[in-house]
């Protein structure tokens, strides 16, 4: 009997340190502000949740294309310059996957196209476009590979909404990924 | 022999003024092969390597300088590094010249997303921010991340891009895009839970500091599993190509995943696609899964491509296992062209997703033949040929056949009878 009374006052030792351990452990590092998060979160998501204010249209991304400096890597066309490819040399193959590997055309969100040119572009100016030109570009990008009209301008609200023309033919990483699992179900390599 | 015995004078007269048991120990061997070195068969005697400001001897030491082993661009007539404008892209590791199973820190490969400028990132302005799907977000200086339970591990890392081709003439070419470090820092799983992650978690993003924020999306399973926040590298600080001060490993993932200069970790719902994900997309769903995870892979490095053995008798094959799947559970070697494979000896104990140095004792009879080593791993994946992927998926093995996602196939090298080894796909 003691024992059990031993035994159960233990489970309930043990499972008052479970709950804490729920709560931080340790008690070192500080906690941001909201406004430095914002300030320092640039990763944009398919639901674009994360896009700030702003607008732009293929018009205003055309000129900012070449005043940026985009043109002098991409090419005045985007398909003849050093750096990839911005617009497919096969239009209108109807396989979109045939077309080539054209960011503004192979996303499956446009949200990965303003992600893409937020954060890394322009080379060795990267990080220096307002949201607007961000937008802008975005928009040009688009209208050059027919995803959006040439009089569509983006925001915050359309830019997540343009319907890509991957549509949903595309593979990912496997999203259930286990530790200790084989590359590829079956797979014996 | 005039040039010896100035040194050798030289020698004396500094000797004459030198004190402390440490130096005249260290300088006792070179005057017994002074004393002989009239003889025919003496050993030669060296000149000093003096313990000045320039050799490097005192502050940070120096190798020899006739070891002369280096890393090279990749891939040979690829992209240059550094290119005229001082942007490093590609840079591959020499195998070939490698002991045991740590890459030192200045040969460990490396990849740059795109030709990129190393960040001069002061570690005491630089900050780790964890937030998004937590409970509680937190930012870590380098300090806090100093105090906080440490772990040290061996991981290889290796490029997607580590693929072997015909054009490749030694293993530095072929297989030079992996490397294996120790690596020191926090369980990313201990920050995570100090954060609090909250139950509709299911990947996060990693994100660098360097100009262009490089960002990969990964299952928050993995993340809890065995990622690692890194500082330190093979004993000191991580170095600058590498990720210096911060920098994510995710062990047995493919490399661009091990985000360097790692200044913030988001916790998301679902997968976000940034940046380096865009190159993970794929038409084909088996193609996508077989290019994320590293397979079983392994490659003699000697003898390979451009060595020669001197001529017929005792030689130890030795090479490299490693895997994403976990430990390497059996190395084999054939020295026939795959017709007999025999098993090889572990040097030390398989860590998970490390290198493991393995060895093969062999008698070469000088006849021409073809060395090849396959590996299994713990979880049961086998090291494949090329021909038995082919044979997987129904393809034609020729030369136009491309190894699906990652290729972790066999290499063969072939020895001819006057000793040279070349590239068995050559």
């Amino acid at each position: 009997m003691g024992s059990h009374k031993i035994l159960a006052f233990a489970f309930v030792v043990l499972m008052g340190v479970s709950v804490l351990a729920q709560g931080p452990k340790y008690g070192i590092g500080r906690t941001p502000t909201t406004e430095e998060i914002k300030a320092i979160d640039i990763s944009i998501g398919p639901t674009g949740e994360e896009l700030p204010p702003g607008k732009g249209s293929p018009k205003e991304g055309a000129q900012l294309y070449r005043t940026k400096g985009c043109a002098a890597c991409h090419g005045a066309q985007a398909i003849e310059g050093p750096a990839p490819n911005l617009k497919s040399k096969d239009p209108k193959n109807p396989d979109v996957w045939a077309r080539g590997r054209i960011l503004p055309l192979r996303a499956p969100f446009a949200t990965i196209v303003w992600d893409y040119i937020n954060r890394g572009m322009p080379l060795n100016r990267e990080g220096t476009l307002t949201a607007d030109e961000v937008y802008s570009l975005t928009a040009y990008l688009l209208f050059i590979n027919d995803v959006i009209p040439e009089d569509q301008a983006l925001d915050q609200q359309s830019l997540p909404k343009v319907k890509m023309p991957i549509g949903d033919n595309y593979a990912l990483v496997p999203a259930d990924w286990k530790p200790g699992t084989r590359r590829l179900k079956g797979y014996p390599y | 022999m005039g040039s010896k015995r100035s040194v050798r004078r030289e020698f004396l007269k500094s000797g004459a003024a030198l004190a402390g048991g440490l130096t005249l120990g260290a300088a006792a061997p070179s005057l017994a092969g002074q004393q002989a070195a009239e003889s025919h068969h003496a050993p030669p005697s060296w000149p000093m390597i003096k313990g000045d400001k320039e050799s490097n001897l005192v502050a940070y030491g120096d190798r020899s300088k006739y070891v002369t082993s280096v890393r090279i661009a990749h891939p040979v007539g690829g992209r240059p590094s550094p290119d005229q404008f001082g942007l490093t892209f590609h840079i591959a590791s020499p195998l070939q010249d490698s002991v045991g199973v740590i890459t030192p820190s200045s040969l460990h490969y490396v990849a740059t997303t795109r030709g990129a400028f190393m960040p001069d990132i002061d570690p005491k302005e630089h900050r780790l921010m964890i937030h998004g799907l937590v409970d509680r977000p937190l930012t870590f200086t380098m300090e806090d991340l100093k105090r906080l339970p440490s772990v040290t591990r061996l991981h290889f890392i290796e490029c997607a891009g580590n693929r072997s081709s015909r054009s490749g003439k030694n293993v530095q070419q072929t297989h030079g895009m992996v490397s294996c470090a120790e690596w020191t820092g926090v369980l990313l799983s201990t920050l995570l839970k100090e954060c609090g992650v909250k139950d509709s978690a299911k990947w996060f993003v990693a994100e660098g500091a360097e100009e262009v924020k490089g960002a990969s999306s990964m299952p928050i399973a993995k993340a809890m599993d065995d990622c690692l926040v890194a500082y330190g590298m093979n004993g000191e600080a991580v170095r600058p190509q590498n990720g210096f001060p911060l920098r994510l490993m995710v062990p047995g993932f493919e490399g661009i995943f091990h985000t360097k200069y790692l200044r913030r970790i988001k916790v998301v719902d679902r997968y976000y696609i940034n940046y380096n994900d865009f190159g993970h997309l794929d038409q084909d769903r088996d193609e996508a899964a077989l290019g994320y995870q590293i397979g079983p892979k392994s490659v003699i490095t000697f003898p390979s491509g451009e060595q020669r053995l001197p001529g017929k008798g005792f030689y130890e094959i030795s090479g490299l296992a490693w895997s994403g799947g976990g430990a390497i559970k059996l190395v084999e070697v054939s020295t026939d062209g795959g017709k007999k494979w025999n098993k090889a000896e572990f040097k030390g104990t398989p860590q998970r997703m490390a290198f493991t140095r393995f060895g093969y004792q062999w008698n070469w009879d000088g006849n021409e033949t073809e060395i090849l080593s396959r590996c299994t791993d713990e979880i049961g994946q086998a090291q494949p040929t090329r021909a038995q992927i082919a044979k997987y998926w129904n393809k034609p093995y020729d030369q136009t056949f491309s190894v699906p996602g990652l290729d972790n196939s066999v290499q063969p090298w072939r020895i001819a009878s006057d000793g040279s080894v070349t590239n068995g796909f050559a």
